[in-house]
């Protein structure tokens, strides 16, 4: 947009601009209300209950804000804060240049590297360090090609360089999921309503049950098995992950209408393994068997990676959710604060960064998805100390941790407590089966939840949990 | 005037070695195994004076001609299919990490047996590309290249008997082109070269026009100088001042036919262009302008016309972003989030400027891809839609 040549001197801002205060010129609160001295039983409170008991106070001046889980940040506040967020975002909007054109090119330069090298050694993948160092290069070449070029490429971070590969409208990456349809499903989708749960697919790619406001069925008995199947075939599940699979389940799914889009997955599936199974193997001859393995466990690798990553950037514990009832008028300051609530980071080296195509950095990139995003390290600072100010949670933490209480959520949302049992024995939409199954589990799930109220207690947060959309 | 020349070894023909690897790599199988990307994708870093579709260019050779501009020759990647004398060629050049594109014409001959791009370009005081490479260009650099461009402004086919060039400052590339290429072919029918500069320090290629003008005696060189006290020192310089009539008069002395081609500054063109109407001469004319992007002066606030180019629809602006625009003129153009992150709403601007509503700043070139949700437009602006 800007004239590329025109940037201005770090000084042309005014240093207000980055210190915003809000406009009420009240103090800046306090640290938000700690979650864990609330009484217990707590965390079922509808969202306007749940603020009254936390800020009793009833003077005008401490109105609760719109956001269930931050009701210390008025509407005020939140604008404030998102002006703030404003000021990060223009710093280095204007800050663009051959800093991370070195930079993109660099990565892409390594990218190529790694793939021609590490398929040159995959036609010999029948010498066992052969097989090893070329999946180990293909792996990781693909790694890159998927997050920090494709992904952030795809954000649109680079459009500004005016060079055709680095286009975010027409960028392909090398996996099974065409890239328009991605960027409808995830740019749009998922960028936007991120975590409000019924509007943000992410949340269980329509085949998980990943929070307590998606009603209880006996399909999520298989939660454990089916988070592991997406895990390996992650692509492929991105791939479909627009086709909205899910109502298959209800029946309103609608093949006619989502042809186009199979067609264009299917093309893309079979080019994918043109290469990947039929081409490549070929070229090896009799070490066809060796390569066409390692192929495939590089792809494998590819999808565990990415999967880890991306489901540590929303669902570890502690992240919030939203309703569509809280968001519906929302500011520009509102969705900033969501997305930084929605949000989670991963803490690790440079290396581990860029291998996670800076999606370590979950909150910067929600915060700013445009922004190139070797940045967001740098940007962190900033964020952080503006949540610092606001009272606003920041999560982070290191990824076996997070991804280890992704699975236990998983895990623990597969059996339903009592009142969901009950609730879905209740629903008159629920099939005959799907009750007397739901009354097996019921007798089973007592001991599950016990343990797991044990489990609770001792490692701590557990997310506030609404039912407004459940009810 | 004495070239400084930074490098000693003469620009040779393209790299043919590897021959049969560039084949083999244009090959559909050779698609599939770089799918999703192309092969270009790979060579651009690998192997940059290899190519398979796109078109690169090595710097072999950089002359500083005066202080004002430079003579690059460029080694074009096998992909180059040549060009016609007069046609020009896009260029693609990285500066701050932004890939900017303009028109050169390459000054050499197109005769088939020349293989390298020569360009000549002069320094704008505050143009991006023009600066940069006068500042930047090495031997070993490469450039994106497009095909050859410009159906109207080449030599014609069969080449008429006379031919009239006139030129001013840089504009000199195209036409000299069509001389070299001309006398490559040994065209024996009567040329004349009227080449305007402001004095004879200013006067690109001086020593190359000379020469041609001795070996070829149907070449008749003409220098003028446009300021007034600068012709002494050239005995060739028989004219002076701007150009008129009797400048005419003097390469085309009756109203024949013959074809004449005339590549500069606006006034010069406009000159010629404006006599040649007034005297309503027969002898087709050809024109060529170099001309640098006008940017409008506008208010932020300024409202204009907007027009959706694909639906051949023009409204009056009123105020809010592209994407109501359109909506309200009853067009749906795709978008999700309306609010600037998504980029599904991106289409291209063709005309005009807009403002980023988020960030109030205004910008925008043609051809641009912009965020219609985001982006209000300041004065006429057309987009694809
Ligand atoms: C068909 C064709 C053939 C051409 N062939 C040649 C050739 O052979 N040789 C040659 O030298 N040129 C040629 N040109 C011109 C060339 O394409 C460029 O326009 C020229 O080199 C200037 O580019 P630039 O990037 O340096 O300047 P730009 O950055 O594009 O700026 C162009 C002019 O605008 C002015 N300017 C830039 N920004 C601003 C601003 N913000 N405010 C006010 N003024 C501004 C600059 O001072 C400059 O004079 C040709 C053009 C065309 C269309
Ligand atoms: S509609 Fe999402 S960027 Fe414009």
């Amino acid at each position: 947009m800007s004239t590329p040549t025109a940037t201005p001197p770090a000084n042309a801002f005014d240093d207000d601009d980055f210190k915003a205060v809000p406009k009420s010129d009240r103090p800046l609160s306090p640290k938000a209300p700690d979650r864990e001295s609330r009484p217990a039983g707590h965390s079922r409170a509808t969202a306007s209950t749940d603020v009254a008991v936390a800020e009793p106070g009833s003077d005008t001046s401490r109105t609760p804000g719109p956001l269930h889980a931050v009701p210390h940040m008025s509407q005020d506040m939140l604008d404030a804060f998102g002006r703030e967020m404003e000021a990060i975002r223009k710093k280095h909007m204007d800050d663009r240049g051959e800093r991370d054109a070195t930079y993109i090119r660099s990565i892409i330069k390594a990218q190529r590297r790694l793939e021609v090298g590490g398929r040159a050694l995959l036609e010999f993948a029948w010498v066992p360090p052969f097989w090893v160092a070329g999946v180990a290069a293909l792996s990781a070449s693909k790694i890159l090609d998927n997050m920090e070029i494709g992904h952030n490429v795809m954000h649109g971070q680079y459009d500004w360089m005016q060079d055709d590969e680095l286009n975010g409208r027409t960028f392909e990456w090398d996996t099974a999921c065409p890239a328009d349809q991605w960027r409808h499903s995830h740019n749009y989708m998922h960028h936007t309503h991120t975590n409000i749960v019924g509007k943000d697919r992410d949340i269980g790619y329509g085949i998980l049950r990943m929070s307590e406001d998606q009603p209880w069925e006996p399909y999520f008995l298989g939660n454990l098995g089916y988070v592991s199947a997406l895990a390996l075939l992650f692509e492929y599940g991105v791939a479909v992950h627009d086709l909205e699979t899910e109502e298959l389940r209800t029946g309103t799914w609608n093949l006619r209408e989502r042809l186009p889009m199979l067609k264009a997955i299917y093309d893309k599936v079979k080019g994918q393994a043109a290469k990947d199974y039929v081409l490549f193997p070929l070229l090896a001859g009799p070490g066809a068997p060796a390569t066409l393995s390692a192929n495939v466990t590089a792809n494998i690798i590819r999808n565990l990676w990415t999967f880890s990553i991306i489901f540590c950037g929303h669902f570890p514990d502690g992240v919030e959710e939203f309703t569509e009832e809280e968001t519906a008028d929302e500011t520009r300051g509102g969705w900033y604060v969501r997305q930084l609530l929605g949000s989670a980071n991963l803490t690790g080296g440079k290396l581990f960064h860029i291998m996670s195509g800076n999606l370590s950095f979950q909150i910067e990139h929600h915060l700013f998805p445009d922004v190139p995003a070797h940045r967001y390290a740098e940007i962190s600072v900033d964020v952080k100390e503006a949540c610092e100010r606001y009272g606003l949670d920041y999560h982070a933490g290191p990824l076996p941790y997070q991804l280890f209480t992704v699975f236990r959520k998983i895990a623990k949302l597969s059996v339903p407590s009592a009142p969901e049992l009950q609730d879905y024995l209740d629903r008159p939409s629920s099939s005959r089966v799907g009750k007397v199954a739901g009354r097996l589990v019921g007798g089973a799930t007592g001991v599950v939840r016990g343990a797991g109220g044990v489990a609770k207690g001792v490692v701590g947060t557990v997310p506030g949990v609404r039912r407004a959309t459940a009810a | 005037m004495p070239m400084t020349s930074t490098t000693s070894p003469p620009p040779t023909s393209p790299s043919r070695s590897g021959g049969l690897a560039q084949r083999l790599l244009g090959t559909k199988v050779a698609d599939v195994l770089a799918g999703p990307h192309d092969v270009d994708h790979y060579l651009e870093l690998l192997r940059p004076d290899w190519a398979v579709r796109r078109i690169r260019g090595e710097i072999v050779q950089v002359e500083h001609q005066n202080d004002d501009s430079l003579t690059i020759t460029l080694r074009p990647t096998g992909t180059w299919p040549g060009f016609e004398a007069g046609q020009h060629v896009e260029i693609s050049v990285d500066v701050d990490g932004v890939r900017h594109r303009r028109s050169y014409s390459p000054s050499a001959s197109a005769h088939p047996r020349t293989r390298t791009i020569e360009l000549t370009i002069r320094r704008h005081p505050e143009g991006v590309v023009s600066r940069y490479l006068k500042e930047h260009a090495r031997v070993g650099m490469f450039v994106g290249l497009s095909t050859p461009r410009g159906e109207d402004f080449v030599l014609p086919d069969p080449r008429p008997r006379r031919i009239v060039l006139i030129s001013g400052g840089s504009g000199i590339t195209p036409v000299l082109s069509m001389l070299r290429t001309l006398t490559d072919e040994c065209h024996d029918g009567e040329i004349s070269f009227l080449h305007y500069a402001r004095s004879p320090k200013d006067l690109l290629y001086a020593d190359e026009l000379e020469r041609i003008a001795t070996a070829h005696p149907n070449v008749a060189v003409l220098p003028v100088y446009t300021r007034e006290d600068a012709a002494t020192g050239d005995p060739r310089s028989v004219l002076t001042g701007r150009f008129g009539v009797e400048h005419l008069r003097h390469v085309l002395p009756v109203d024949e036919d013959a074809a004449a081609f005339v590549c500069g500054p606006g006034a010069l063109v406009e000159a010629v262009r404006t006599l040649w109407a007034e005297e309503e001469l027969r002898t087709p004319l050809r024109f060529e302008h170099f001309a640098p992007p006008v940017l409008p002066d506008l208010d932020p606030d300024q409202l204009g016309d907007v027009t959706f180019a694909g639906s051949d629809i023009t409204a009056a602006a009123d105020g809010s972003t592209l994407l109501e625009q359109a909506e309200a003129a009853g067009l749906s153009p795709k978008n999700g989030c309306r609010m600037g992150i998504c980029l599904t709403c991106k289409c291209t601007l063709n005309s005009g400027v807009v403002r980023d509503t988020l960030s109030g700043e205004i910008g925008g070139v043609p051809g641009e891809e912009i965020r219609i949700c985001v982006s209000a437009p300041v004065g006429d602006v057309s987009v694809d839609l």
